[in-house]
């Protein structure tokens, strides 16, 4: 979320969609109904189901499964052909005036620079003209037909409401009524928040979606303001923090860079990360990159680290393919791995092609599940019949199930949606013999590392190296461990302004924000953006005053958002290039001649006088500003555009040679177990119920007594033609898999009609399994197809196709 | 009748009252009334927390028996929702509302377990046994399968054969400390449940 639960209170228009936060993130949404009655807010929602969230708003519209971009696109093109922007917020803070480079097209679905064979683009026409002095090239008069405001024009020309309706089924009234309602907060009085989560994401072409959104939101300047930004309702309780820490193939923590093996040194990894500022007057944030990247280096390898050997640079692993769940699977599935550790997740569940997923762990040598509870995933090797067809005397793969404690039995922090961290304290012990997962991964290292000392094997310099200077090596306390998160000093670091005066941090204090980082191993550092949560006055992170000074959600002192506490990023931009805030009923912080001020942390230079430097609102970025046109930030190109899912029962309506996202990564033989319309004439969305929490609530007695059984939800009209009544067993079948549920017929979802054909959706939750409080259930997974988002792989959920037929009455 | 917050709750039973009060209807929560024992959260001992399932985070506290001193066993016997908390302000939802059914889940596991290859099902086993089970494994496709360099001779340093999947119900400390082990092991088949 760039702003936070509280804030949605602030909101004048709240769209949701993508979402269906009123059940799944159920106590945020108080902050909708807030919205609504503290705000006269409008709520709109559009999904392909009449949800909770439907049911409170004030206008819903429905859609495909999957056309959310041509829906998302058909606001962009109301907003442009209307004028219903923000002009000068546009002009100021975002891209729109920057000259994009000869060379950039697009032409029949693909923008230039496409290779067929690789599914790849060459994507170095995506980008601006640039000066002598590597300066981009604007027309603040917006003339040049090369700049990014009028190629957005012409890219969204063919986003026209009735190609909206033809795409999404979405009728064309509704439609524009939600145009009119969203163009109401073009004015700079009035907000415009956007709630979403998986229902954006979990598609081929999820991240685009998401950039829609941002283009909207700029194009009416509602970054940075209260009651605006784009709110990414995460999944689970720390989703968040782990995100943050980069437990990705290819992240560092604080969303650095893995490096790969072509930075052969320390120095080259820099040169392309710590990029320059494009544009005169800019700060470039990540210019400090180097600051960062030490210092993570420093708390990784402490004193080992040193300036001689690149501060350990390379024992670093170098990533060149980025092994994400779904290719992980992949070679499991090709018995390229031996060994998997799952840490408190259920693959088995949650990761598409249940019986890929089987044959891949069953060709594993080890498997070690950490977990509270027995998961599916550990007792994969069990049969249970259709829902699981596994053969244990023919699976060799071993496994180890460690019993660890749940959220009660422990104490920490977890990172809530809006980046706010929250201490949690310990109230019991766990049960039986279970343990910390810190205690576990703490033994495991320390085992190796004594045998490594023992046998000696391959390349033990970086388990040998790596810093395990804690009181207890073998368990780590949580607040030593947040403590060398914030960072520290490592030697006295003097006053940048003054060198005769004091050290502004003594060796051993430590940091009170990750401005003060060196990057000459000085300090350490694991996580920069996590840098203030712990500093010398304490742990910030378990602060729990709840008041609100400003009355607008603030809370700055409740725990400690990252970074620096603030609460509302790219705040700057509530104020105009001169400080002043655009409207006074949302104002956020501005220059007050001597510094800039106001109820949040600045997301800016504090010191930086507006009337004498030009200096862009959105610091991290090179240009300063918002972006329209992304360069090459995207696989897919730098404007979205309306891909099919891969699975679709309509041709592209909007071109005819590109049906589905040109590089999104599909492996051989799961492309071959796409289904066709002919055979699943049905559309297939997964999501989630108000009483269960993925595959975890189902243990809960009371969540399974109020969710107890698998059903899956049909339109009246298609429970009529297949002679299904409510209650009936049914089979739903994909390419991939069957299952078999109770139907439940409602009013909640009803056809649309797509370019004159009638599309029927079948909604299938996702909550059951073999093993818990609950029944037995199939899962959705056994029927979704294997392809991610080609930006993310976040695998295509939300949009596959199915056929359904009765099988029998209630069982 | 007139019930207060905390004897609403306690009539639930568990806190799901908020989901399914309507159901229930207050008239069948006053019958119950007249059977419950006496208020036994009065002497139990307080303990601030985080709900672990969505990234709302709402606040809860932790009810336990005893008070923490010595020979004394906390027991987890309520959970419900903390009322300072800015963000929940002491709601919780149907899932939250129920935590002390996961906390206390038969389906929790207490000892480690191992199952060998070819058998149908787990045996319990010491911690000892499969940590030091785990580490050999671990090491010796470490050793057979570790990438110094590429063919080209660039430095690799990582080892591709071994997966890991980070959960994202576990703490920013456990992310940390969990990260800096399986980087130093070379691990590069690394991910989370972000995506999913
Ligand atoms: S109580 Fe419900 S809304 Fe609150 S964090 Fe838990 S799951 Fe999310």
């Amino acid at each position: 979320m760039t702003n936070g639960w509280n804030d949605i209170k602030n909101a004048d228009v709240v769209l949701v969609m993508g979402g269906n936060a009123a059940e799944a993130h159920t106590c945020g949404f108080k902050w909708v109904t807030e919205a609504k009655s503290g705000n006269g807010a409008k709520l709109i929602v559009v999904d392909p189901r009449f949800t909770r969230t439907a049911a409170v708003s004030d206008l819903y519209a429905p859609l495909r499964p999957g056309s959310d971009i041509a829906f998302l696109g058909g606001i962009i093109h109301y907003l442009l052909s209307n004028e219903k922007i923000f002009k000068d917020y546009v002009l100021a803070y975002t891209n729109a005036a920057f000259i994009v480079k000869e060379g950039f097209g697009f032409e029949d679905g693909l923008f230039s620079g496409y290779n067929a064979e690789k599914r790849d683009y060459d994507r170095s026409s995506w980008d601006y003209e640039y000066d002598e002095a590597g300066q981009a090239k604007l027309d603040p008069t917006l003339e040049n037909p090369r700049c990014v405001f009028n190629l957005l024009k012409v890219h969204y020309s063919r986003y026209t409401a009735e190609m909206v309706e033809k795409t999404c089924g979405t009728p064309k009234d509704l439609f524009l009524k939600v145009c009119e309602l969203i163009a109401t907060t073009a004015t700079g009085a009035k907000t415009l928040t956007s709630l979403y989560a998986l229902g954006w994401t979990q598609h081929s072409k999820g991240s685009q979606n998401i950039r829609n959104i941002a283009i909207i939101q700029l194009l009416l300047g509602n970054m940075g303001v209260p009651g605006g930004g784009i709110n990414a309702l995460r999944g689970h309780s720390n989703v968040q923090g782990i995100t943050d820490f980069g437990l990705f193939s290819n992240s560092v923590p604080g969303y650095l860079a893995m490096p790969n093996s072509k930075e052969t040194t320390l120095e080259e990894y820099l040169k392309t990360r710590a990029f320059k500022p494009i544009r005169p007057d800019q700060m470039s944030f990540l210019q400090n990159y180097r600051k960062f990247f030490v210092s993570f280096l420093k708390a990784m390898y402490g004193k080992n680290a040193t300036a001689e050997n690149q501060f350990g640079f390379d024992w670093l692993p170098k990533v060149d393919v980025n092994l994400d769940t779904l290719r992980q699977f992949e070679l499991m599935f090709q018995g390229k791995m031996n060994g998997f550790i799952c840490q408190g997740f259920n693959p088995l569940m949650s990761v598409p092609n249940r019986k890929k997923l089987i044959a891949g762990l069953s060709k594993l040598k080890y498997l070690v599940v950490m977990d509270p509870l027995h998961t599916e995933t550990a007792h994969f090797f069990e049969n249970h019949g259709e829902m699981n067809d596994a053969d244990p005397a023919k699976i060799a793969t071993e496994v180890f199930l460690l019993p660890t404690n749940c959220f009660a039995e422990e104490e920490g922090t977890f990172t809530n949606s809006g980046r706010v961290i929250q201490w949690h304290w310990k109230a019991a012990e766990p049960p039986g013999q279970a343990r910390t997962d810190i205690q576990i991964m703490a033994d495991l290292f320390l085992r190796l590392k004594a045998l490594y000392a023992k046998e000696g094997g391959k390349f033990p310099d970086p388990i040998m190296n790596v810093d395990w200077s804690y009181r207890n090596p073998a368990k780590p306390t949580a607040d030593e461990l947040l403590r060398e998160i914030n960072g520290r000093a490592l030697a006295d670091l003097p006053d940048p302004a003054d060198a005769t005066k004091p050290p502004i941090k003594k060796a051993g204090e430590l940091m009170d924000i990750f401005a003060q980082l060196k990057d000459d191993g000085t300090t350490s550092c694991a996580n920069w953006i996590y840098s203030g949560c712990y500093t010398e006055k304490g742990n910030m992170t378990a602060r729990r005053d709840p008041s609100d000074p400003s009355g607008k959600g603030i809370h700055p002192n409740w725990g400690y958002a990252w970074p620096a506490n603030r609460r509302i990023l790219y705040n700057r931009a509530s104020a105009d290039p001169s400080g002043k805030a655009w409207n006074a009923k949302k104002k956020v912080i501005e220059w007050n001649g001597s510094r800039w001020a106001g109820i949040d942390v600045p997301d800016f230079g504090p010191l930086i006088d507006p009337t004498q430097k030009a200096t862009g609102p959105f610091i991290m970025n090179p240009e300063g500003v918002g972006r329209l046109f992304t360069r090459g930030m995207m696989r897919e190109g730098p404007f979205p555009e309306h891909y099919e899912p891969f699975e679709s029962p309509v041709a592209n309506p909007f071109h005819t040679k590109v049906q589905s996202n040109p590089v999104a990564r599909v492996f051989k033989g799961d492309l071959e177990v796409f289904g066709k319309s002919e055979d699943f004439p049905y559309v297939a969305t997964t999501y989630r119920l108000v009483e269960h929490f993925h595959y975890w609530t189902k243990h809960a007695k009371m969540n399974a007594v109020l969710q107890p059984e698998l059903f899956v939800e049909i339109g009246e009209q298609l429970a009529k033609d297949k002679g299904i009544a409510s209650g009936d067993m049914v089979e739903v079948s994909s390419n991939r898999g069957r299952i078999k549920a109770k139907a439940v017929v409602t009013k909640r979802i009803r056809p649309l009609v797509c370019d004159g054909k009638p599309v029927h959706i079948v909604g299938i939750p996702i909550h059951w399994g073999f093993i818990g409080a609950t029944k037995k259930g199939f899962g959705a997974n056994q029927l979704t197809p294997y392809v991610g988002d080609a930006n993310t792989e976040t695998p295509e959920y939300k949009a596959f196709l199915v056929n359904i037929k009765r099988i029998g009455p209630a069982a | 009748m007139t019930i207060n917050r905390r004897e609403f709750f306690r009539l639930g039973g568990t806190a799901v009252a908020g989901t399914t009060a309507s159901a229930l209807g207050f008239g069948s929560l006053e019958a119950v009334a007249a059977e419950v024992r006496p208020y036994k959260l009065a002497r139990t001992t307080e303990t601030r927390n985080t709900c672990p399932y969505c990234s709302v985070s709402c606040g809860v506290i932790i009810h336990t028996t005893g008070d923490g001193s010595k020979n004394t066993k906390a027991e987890i016997v309520h959970v419900e929702g903390d009322p300072d908390h800015p963000v929940n302000r002491g709601s919780l939802c149907p899932k939250g509302a129920a935590l002390l059914d996961f906390i206390r889940s038969e389906t929790r596991v207490k000892q480690p377990m191992h199952r060998a290859a070819g058998e149908a099902g787990f045996k319990p086993v010491s911690w000892d046994f499969v940590m030091e089970r785990v580490a050999r494994l671990m090491k010796d496709d470490r050793d057979a399968n570790f990438k110094q360099a590429s063919d080209d001779g660039k430095t690799l340093n990582h080892w591709p054969t071994t997966g890991f999947l980070a959960g994202c119900a576990t703490t920013n400390e456990t992310g940390w400390l969990t990260y800096k082990a399986v980087r130093s092991l070379g691990i590069i088949a690394l991910d989370n449940q972000a995506r999913i």
